[in-house]
């Protein structure tokens, strides 16, 4: 059971690390805003929320897992917010954009 | 291993600088000194030196860059062109920092038994302080304790910046309308509803991890700087999303000027209480019987004037700057 933990947490923190270098890569490479931001906000989640369960599998119960959850709870909450405010203040500035660059006006904005 | 994390935090620092001295476009400048002080915190944190980490996560990172971005907001977004090339200035840099390099080769290397942080009274502090003043966190004990007379220099400079800024910019704040009834203006993100409501989920938890900084700084890493500081930016975070003139209603001008000199009264009549009982400026012995008591309750009162004094502070630097924002887009 201890063995089947740490193989987990270890899977964890390897394919979150692997997806927060992509989404390194990714703010570099994609052409304009809103796929940089594409790579940036799903593996910001995605990428911190598995290192941080795989630290928590690491930690066992009385390890400091409450801090833990607090932040993933508090990454979950934020990282969105923040790709939402990205997303809707680019399409109002209308942002450097290249030819496959739509905007489609959605209700709020 | 630690080592190599430590080199790659200082890499990452040079160049964040590095990018902020060739960048023309300030709004990326104030961005990346977010970054700067993300980097900073992270290496106090390796540092072992996590009081000062929290300061510098909530000051260098929420509270500096909102001050520089609510000034960018009138004074425009890019650096201006320079005309003349100042090659005095950068051969005046070159040789000031190659002598504080020279400097550095001198010094004994980080950690090392025999700096003179070492040898002098740091020792003594490891040693003596919590049989001398009951308080688990040395940072808070030598703070407040051992060394207050320095913090209450510290929460003077603090005061006075703030009186500075008030002095300078001398801008009325728009007061809000005498009728409770008349709905205010909207600022302009309230329409995100999704901003809205989770920032309305955040406040309430910010300002309640910031009194927990105030009030646990005695136990854990925290105390009246870091506690000013975070609970600042929880309400600066409520003005951006619900407006200025709707936070006013709860912090008006008034009030924030009376609170920013009530922190330092309560500091120094602290002090003062410790004179008249007979004993020297800041000695906490004359607040209780048993001495730990009363070195905790006397640093309890000293944070508290620390943590009111700069939450007020930066609270009304804020405001100056918010309102004058809204002054030039009108």
């Amino acid at each position: 059971m201890v063995e089947l933990t740490y193989a987990l947490s270890i899977l964890c923190l390897l394919v979150g690390s692997i997806s927060n270098l992509i989404a390194g890569f990714g703010i570099f490479h994609f052409p304009d805003v809103y796929t940089r931001m594409h790579a940036a906000g799903i593996t910001d989640s995605f990428g911190t929320g598995l290192i941080l369960i795989g630290l928590m599998l690491q930690t066992g119960w009385d390890g400091p897992i409450g801090k833990l959850l607090a932040i993933l709870i508090f990454t979950l909450i934020t990282s969105p917010t923040i790709s939402y405010v990205l997303a809707n203040t680019a399409l109002k500035e209308q942002p450097p954009k290249t030819a496959n660059t739509t905007h489609k006006k959605t209700d709020e904005s | 291993m630690e080592s190599y994390i430590h080199i790659i935090i200082l890499c990452f620092l040079l160049l964040t600088s590095f990018a902020i001295v060739r960048m023309r476009d300030l709004f990326s400048i104030v961005m990346l000194m977010g970054v700067y002080g993300l980097l900073s915190a992270s290496f106090f944190v390796l540092m072992d030196a996590v009081d000062v980490a929290l300061t510098e996560a909530a000051v260098g990172i929420v509270i500096s860059p909102l001050l520089l971005l609510s000034t960018l907001a009138a004074t425009g977004r890019y650096e201006k062109k320079k005309r003349q090339q100042p090659f005095l200035a950068l051969i005046v840099a070159v040789f000031t920092g190659a002598l504080l390099i020279y400097g550095t080769l001198e010094m004994p290397p980080f950690g090392s038994a025999d700096t003179p942080a070492n040898r002098h009274v740091a020792s003594y502090y490891i040693n003596q302080s919590y049989a001398e003043t009951g308080i688990p966190n040395l940072v808070s004990s030598v703070l407040a304790s051992y060394r207050g007379y320095d913090t209450l220099g510290e929460l003077f400079v603090i005061f006075t910046a703030g009186a500075g800024v008030l002095a300078l910019l001398g801008l009325k704040i728009k007061s809000p309308k005498k009728s409770r009834s008349t709905v205010l203006p909207p600022s302009s993100m309230s329409r995100h509803h999704i901003l809205r409501i989770v920032s309305k989920m955040l406040i309430p938890l910010i300002l309640l991890f910031g009194l927990y900084v105030q009030f646990h700084g005695d136990f854990g890493p925290g105390g009246g700087f870091q506690a000013g500081a975070i609970f600042a930016s929880g309400m600066a975070l409520y003005a951006m999303i619900f407006g200025l003139q709707t936070t006013m209603r709860v912090f008006s001008r008034a009030w924030l000027e009376f609170f920013a000199a009530v922190g330092l009264l309560l500091y120094g009549g602290t002090g003062v209480v410790s004179i008249l009982s007979g004993k020297n400026f800041l000695d906490y012995s004359v607040l209780s019987q048993s001495p730990t008591d009363a070195q905790h309750l006397g640093i309890l009162l000293v944070e508290l004037g620390v943590g009111i004094t700069v939450a007020s502070v930066i609270l009304l630097v804020f405001m100056f700057f918010a309102s004058h924002m809204t002054k030039v887009s009108e």
